[in-house]
């Protein structure tokens, strides 16, 4: 069990499914939603948010800034 | 532990810099353009220069720049932005002037510009987004693009017979004793993301303690003009464009000295 917890929140509408969040994620937390936003673009979210641990690499590769991230001690 | 209770502000370790507007940038998904200006945003944020700060936009894709990063910005005519800015910096010495430019507007039209800029050593900043393409204008050769690269122009892949050979500027940059600090970074993953910033933040000191021009060239990507995806697009340039254009520093001492290479 990890011992800190992350979780990813995702601007659906300042989203461009580009994927390289997805790709720069080391524990496959993030996926590209089946839905799409009002653009037509396949949004990023959290797919296994319970392997998230919040290191921020998707937040850093994302060229849209639309990812917000939050880290917490498990309890 | 619910996702709730970890979305609290106190937990917040990444959000999008103060000095980014809120205007969703144009720029095509995937795009390297995005990462790079939110560099620049947060180190203007987090060193506190967002009052002091004066971008020269170029002819490109980034002529948008001034959208989305807010600051003070002065538009120059193509490849003309280390000229505007030589001005700028000159006439305003308290301030921190950097110019934005791709490599056609900087190692083409703009390639006197720039090296006269540099050989001056005037104290700017010169940001260099170096994708081998003419992005915005559909995907033409570029000085910087690859022997072989198939662009709008190269149908048939860039002829160095016919072409010529694809252009080092960085590394001509670093042979000048006006420039302090000539480095080549990219933003493709989060570990190249940071240590572009950790560059950048070092260059834009440099600036500040007036030891001559710093140029920070960022290997990056064009995945409309490429022909890719985004993911593809990464990946390719990892293995094509990375060992031309080998990531490092070039150059990190002051002004007045020559460089090692």
């Amino acid at each position: 069990m990890a011992k800190v917890k992350g979780a990813v929140v995702v601007d659906k509408e300042g989203c461009k499914g580009c994927s390289l969040c997805v790709e720069a994620c080391p524990h496959d937390v993030l996926a590209l939603h089946k839905e799409v936003n009002s653009k037509g673009y396949h949004y990023s979210y959290m797919e296994n948010p319970d392997a998230c641990i919040g290191c921020a690499n998707c937040g850093v590769v994302c060229p849209d800034t639309c990812i917000t991230i939050y880290r917490a001690k498990a309890s | 532990m619910d996702i709730k209770e970890i979305i609290k502000p106190e937990n917040l370790v990444y959000q999008k810099s103060e000095v980014l507007n809120d205007d969703i940038m144009h720029y095509c998904p995937g795009c390297s353009h995005g990462v790079v200006h939110k560099i620049l945003a947060e180190l203007i944020e987090e060193m506190g220069l967002q009052e002091k700060t004066i971008g020269i936009a170029p002819v490109g894709c980034a002529v948008f720049a001034y959208n989305y990063i807010d600051i003070d910005w002065q538009e120059a005519a193509h490849g003309r932005a280390p000229a505007v800015a030589t001005g700028v910096a000159r006439v305003n010495p308290d301030n921190f002037v950097f110019t934005y430019q791709g490599d056609g507007d900087l190692a083409s039209i703009g390639a006197a510009e720039i090296m006269h800029a540099c050989n001056r050593g005037e104290n700017i900043l010169v940001v260099f987004i170096n994708n081998g393409i003419y992005g915005m204008t559909g995907g033409q050769m570029a000085p910087t693009t690859l022997e072989g690269m198939v662009t709008a122009t190269t149908p048939y892949g860039r002829n160095v017979d016919l072409n010529g050979y694809p252009m080092k500027i960085t590394n001509l940059i670093a042979q000048l004793p006006g420039t302090s600090y000539v480095t080549r970074q990219a933003v493709h993953t989060a570990a190249t993301a940071r240590k572009c910033k950790r560059s950048l933040k070092k260059a834009i000191q440099n600036v500040l303690d007036k030891k001559g021009t710093s140029f920070v060239e960022v290997v990056s990507t064009c995945n409309s003009g490429w022909k890719m995806s985004p993911v593809e697009a990464n990946n390719w340039m990892e293995e094509n464009m990375i060992p031309y254009y080998p990531l490092g520093d070039l150059k990190d001492s002051v002004k007045g000295e020559h460089s090692e290479n």
